[in-house]
């Protein structure tokens, strides 16, 4: 295998704390030295100078629309979109046609990823039959079968004692059971967060205690079976405070936030662009500096993107009738880099919420920068500004409220088992 | 001067209100004449898009239109069908390309009007989006209030009924607030949107406190198959509390008037008695809206380059 050096840049390692400039060589898919005075001899070179060298990202919640819906997003395309984004690894979630409830549909998530993925696919399967929320699945076949965690992300586990179980049950196979909050009867037919910008709209609105009583509800049936609870998307203040309490008094209970809702308030919506249409919706300013304050100090584990592939046809409808969710994938570092840029965190800690803490919650021997370990790698100059256009992305889909605008902070290289997969310059390399 | 489309009187300024108020004025004498019909936008085309069925607007629009000389052009898909087949702005675009010279288009979700301005080069006037605004009403209404006390500044509106979904509450509270009038809402807490004080009024649970000393109180129309159950209790506890009848109406100044958007649900938001004659001046509002239509059709699909006319 190709030796691949990195040189100029500054490394940043969260796990070792190495937070120095110097040279990392990679040789035969792991990281064979890291110094400032490395001897490389004939090899590839990647050109870090103004640039930072982590991890690989890890990104715990994307969909990937494949099997089924491969006109919104497919695995491969996909995947080129997590490393033109600097994610190594990307766990994707359930809600597929057919869904992952089954280890086949696990098998052949796994098969389609090793063919011509370059990123690391791993599959989060349902945790209920068909995500209707009244059979649980075979959680250790699935495990078996490569299944890294277990949600019916898109869908809710209304009924307690079903969710009671569930939690109960993923002892067994040690993996977290990951819960979209939202209290569906709360919800109702809210599709923008309720409050001045609902009423300005006329939009029905979908209350913050839509999340935050779920919030409740499931860490204290965390507490009450022992299990992993980890709540996807957090996006009310109320919510943080409920998991920050529920993680003092030692319940285990892990969250992400995405860059949206550490980015974005309901103001976005003012347009009616679907483009701003998530679930959980775009709250206020007081949750967006909550959840970017619970990053900062632990309460919330990680970035997610929640990356949400929709053809434009389908969100080219009413308002109402849109589906939520928007690309994440290739925007989210230089959303997310605005906590460095306004000192909310330190890039150490934001590099950790992007790899090591996303890495641990899932178990995953991933996230780390040091010698002798398996070479995923992301490069990247947090101060570049370049023009973000979806048509010349790499997702199949658009749908994206940051289309046409200019971000700062990009991904100039991502590395996958120690081979160059994406570069700025010359886009995705392989497979 | 006006943008190129109507969409919300929350975009408005005072002066755009006062120049449509004073254009309508105009309107008016023509609608007096024996021969109500003007050459004003003769050889334009006016295409009235209702994906929401809503006889009384589009009849109004279209007597508007056709006093000023205008083709108009009633299109009413269903939007049923059109959830399978077609997007809302294929249906728009395919109309654009008609070379329309306005765009009237009403449409249950809030939005959409805003949605296909952004693809038109035709003016768009929304004639009604969801629960969000109804420009024109608010502006026919004004103009009736305008008529019936000589001023808005200074008047006390109060608004009654179902705030939360009403797009005729919204445009109104923007409208009479813009030109200097005090507004109150007035419903059962179920009915009164989150955060209300963002549209700069005071919601009241008690009637009688909303009606103290109001110039203009405005019943608004009760969906009683819809809310019934889930937003109050029952039409005759509604029509007892928030109903609005002579006997409640003595809170209000001696010289009240009573408006209502239509079509009125005698004997639950208004008693029957109320409806007709004074003090209410419901078709007064009814004439007015024809006036206040023509002048906003007059404002934007009159504009064009002279060497076009």
């Amino acid at each position: 295998m190709a030796r691949v050096l990195i040189h100029g840049g500054h490394v940043l390692d969260p796990r070792s704390g190495r937070d120095e400039r110097a040279c990392v060589l990679l040789e035969n898919g792991q990281v064979a030295e890291i110094g400032s005075d490395v001897q490389a001899g004939s090899c590839e070179r990647v050109d870090a100078t103004g640039c930072l060298v982590t991890p690989g990202f890890v990104d715990v919640h994307t969909h990937l629309r494949e099997p089924g819906q491969e006109y919104k997003e497919d695995i491969a395309s996909g995947g080129r979109a997590a490393v033109a984004g600097g994610f190594t690894h990307i766990a994707c979630m359930a809600n597929t046609e057919p869904v992952n409830d089954d280890p086949s549909v696990t098998e052949y998530i796994l098969d389609r990823a090793r063919q011509d993925c370059p990123a690391r696919v791993l599959p989060i399967a349902a945790a209920t039959k068909g995500l209707r929320g009244e059979v649980m699945t075979e959680m250790s076949a699935l495990v078996d079968a490569g299944a890294v965690a277990f949600s019916d992300d898109g869908k809710t586990i209304m009924d307690g004692g079903m969710q009671r179980r569930v939690l109960e049950y993923s002892r067994l196979v040690e993996k977290p059971l990951i819960v979209h909050a939202e209290d569906l009867t709360l919800v109702g037919d809210g599709v923008v967060n309720e409050g001045s910008v609902s009423t300005r709209l006329g939009l029905p609105g979908n209350p913050s205690v839509a999340e935050s009583i779920h919030v409740a509800r499931d860490v204290q049936l965390a507490e009450l079976t022992g299990a992993h609870l980890h709540v996807a998307h957090v996006s009310t203040e109320a919510a943080v405070s409920l998991i920050r309490e529920a993680r003092a008094r030692g319940v285990h209970v892990t969250a992400e936030v995405t860059p949206h809702h550490l980015s974005l308030t309901d103001e976005a919506t003012m347009g009616y662009d679907s483009n701003t249409k998530m679930a959980p919706p775009l709250r206020g300013r007081r949750d967006v500096d909550a959840c970017r304050e619970a990053l900062a100090d632990g309460t919330i584990d990680c970035v997610a993107t929640d990356h949400a592939p929709h053809a434009v046809h389908e969100k080219e409808v009413e308002f109402t009738e849109a589906p939520p969710g928007i690309l994440g994938l290739e925007t989210a570092l230089p959303v997310v880099w605005d906590l460095v840029r306004s000192e909310v965190m330190t890039p150490m800690q934001l590099v950790a919420s992007l790899t090591a803490n996303p890495a641990a919650l899932l178990g995953l021997d991933a996230g780390r920068l040091d010698v002798g370990v398996p070479a995923y790698i992301t490069v990247f100059d947090p101060e570049q500004r370049w023009k973000y256009d979806p048509a010349k992305g790499f997702s199949k889909s658009r749908n994206s409220p940051w289309a046409g605008e200019t971000l700062q902070g990009r991904v100039v290289a991502t590395i996958v088992g120690g081979s160059l997969v994406y570069h700025a310059d010359r886009g995705v390399l392989a497979p | 001067m006006m943008g190129t489309d109507l969409l919300a009187i929350e975009d408005l300024s005072r002066e755009d209100i006062e120049l449509v108020l004073e254009t309508a004025g105009h309107m008016q004498e023509v609608g007096r004449r024996d021969v109500k019909k003007v050459p004003t936008l003769r050889g334009r085309t006016i295409i009235n898009l209702f994906f929401e069925s809503s006889t009384r607007t589009r009849t109004s629009f279209e007597i508007a239109g056709k006093r000023l000389s205008a083709d108009v052009v009633n299109f009413s898909p269903s939007s049923s069908s059109l959830k399978k087949s077609e997007s809302i702005l294929d249906t728009a675009k395919t109309l654009d390309a008609m070379d329309p010279d306005a765009v009237v288009v009403r449409h249950a979700v809030a939005g959409v009007p805003k949605r296909i301005a952004d693809e038109l080069a035709a003016p768009v006037i929304n004639a009604g989006d969801g629960a969000h605004e109804h420009p024109t009403q608010a502006l026919l209404d004004l103009l009736t209030v305008k008529e019936r006390k000589g001023r808005i500044d200074g008047l006390t509106v109060t608004i009654i009924g179902d705030i939360a979904h009403s797009r005729v509450a919204r445009s109104n509270i923007y409208g009479f607030t813009k030109l200097g009038a005090e507004v109150r809402v007035a419903a059962p807490p179920t009915m009164i949107p989150a955060n209300v004080d963002c549209l700069g009024v005071k919601a009241f649970g008690s009637l009688r406190e909303a009606l103290d000393g109001a110039d203009v109180v405005m019943a608004l129309r009760i969906q009683m198959e819809r809310l019934t159950g889930a937003y109050f209790p029952s039409v005759r506890e509604y029509s007892g509390t928030f109903g609005l009848d002579r006997a409640k109406l003595r809170f209000a100044k001696d010289d009240v008037i009573v408006m209502h958007p239509g079509p009125v649900n005698r004997g639950v938001e208004l008693a029957h008695d109320l409806a007709d004659g004074r003090p209410s001046v419901i078709l007064d509002q009814v004439r007015n809206g024809v006036a206040i239509r023509m002048a906003v059709l007059y404002l934007l699909a009159g504009r064009r380059p002279e060497s076009e006319a």
